[in-house]
């Protein structure tokens, strides 16, 4: 009996895969509270979990933030029930177009571009692959054409909004001095 | 420190894409001409450069039809539900206004047509 279940497989867990997983969890629960939100335009919305991964990105690095994404979408999908739906492709169209935005994005100068740039540039790298998904797969037509401003406008908005946040976040992090400890987002300020 | 000197730049490099796709996404094609149909049958195709009135005869009577430089509409028309003339100003290329059942149609041709045909 017990040397049964000492031959059950073990898979050696390090910090940062626990690390991982704790913001996959926050950037889950942020979409799923997102889900609620009514919205006059489907697929308009805040983007809240990408406050989540652009935080990873600036703080673990770019890898850490692809394995956050990855699990966000595949969590979301799961519990709002459109696993391998279309609107889950759509989420995951986005979410590998933004992330690629990410690592480019992210090599900017510092010194000129903070986080209201990356954020920015992520939402429209988002609702970028989300549309070219859609043109190419959903709606073969002028219909996606005619949407693009009001996407456009609510990934400039939403992504402005979700880089200042980030902005407050680090800026609190940095001046309460426990940015190494921080393994959830630090509290605003 | 929230926003750097890029971020104002990228801010207003996404302004600039949003109206860029706003102009191009819903004021694209401008109508240049209207087809006018009693029956099925092109009665008139007319460029919308000056204005004018149209009148055409149908089953119930006659539609009344008005254009001026860029747009057209329908002003009366016999039928019953008069939705026709409740669409308004048609200005896009693609756009048309049918009135059933007096067989009256109006459609806006732009530069490039979207459709080769369109079937009611």
């Amino acid at each position: 009996m017990l040397r049964m279940t000492r031959s059950a497989i073990e898979l050696p867990v390090t910090p940062d895969d626990r690390r991982i997983a704790r913001l996959a969890a926050l950037a889950i629960g942020l979409t799923l509270a997102e889900a609620a939100i009514p919205s006059p335009v489907p697929g308009v919305k805040p983007g809240l979990a990408n406050i989540v991964i652009l935080l990873v990105v600036l703080q673990y690095g770019w890898r850490a933030a692809a394995w956050v994404s990855a699990l966000r979408v595949l969590g979301g999908g799961l519990l709002l029930g459109s696993l391998f739906a279309p609107g889950f492709w759509l989420s995951a169209a986005g979410a590998l177009a933004s992330l690629l935005v990410l690592a480019l994005a992210r090599h900017l100068p510092s010194r000129h571009f903070g986080p209201v740039s990356l954020s920015v540039l992520a939402a429209f790298g988002h609702i970028g692959g989300q549309l070219a998904l859609a043109a190419w797969w959903l709606l073969p037509s002028a219909a996606v054409v005619m949407l693009l401003p009001v996407f456009a406008a609510a990934a400039l908005i939403f992504g402005a909004v979700n880089g200042v946040i980030v902005a407050r976040m680090l800026a609190g992090a940095a001046s309460s001095g426990r940015q190494s400890a921080s393994c959830t987002p630090p509290s605003t300020p | 420190m929230l926003l750097r000197a890029g971020d104002v730049g990228v801010l207003l490099a996404g302004a600039g894409l949003v109206a860029t796709l706003t102009v191009w996404a819903w004021n694209g094609d401008r109508g240049d001409s209207v087809v006018i149909r009693a029956a099925g049958q092109i009665v008139k195709n007319l460029p919308l450069t000056h204005a004018q009135t149209v009148s055409v005869d149908g089953p119930l009577g006659t539609t009344r039809i008005a254009i001026e430089p860029g747009r057209a509409r329908v002003v009366a028309d016999p039928s019953p539900r008069q939705l026709c003339v409740k669409q308004g100003w048609l200005t896009q290329s693609g756009q048309a206004a049918l009135c059933l059942p007096n067989q009256v149609s109006l459609e806006i041709r732009g530069r490039n047509a979207a459709y080769d045909t369109l079937g009611y």
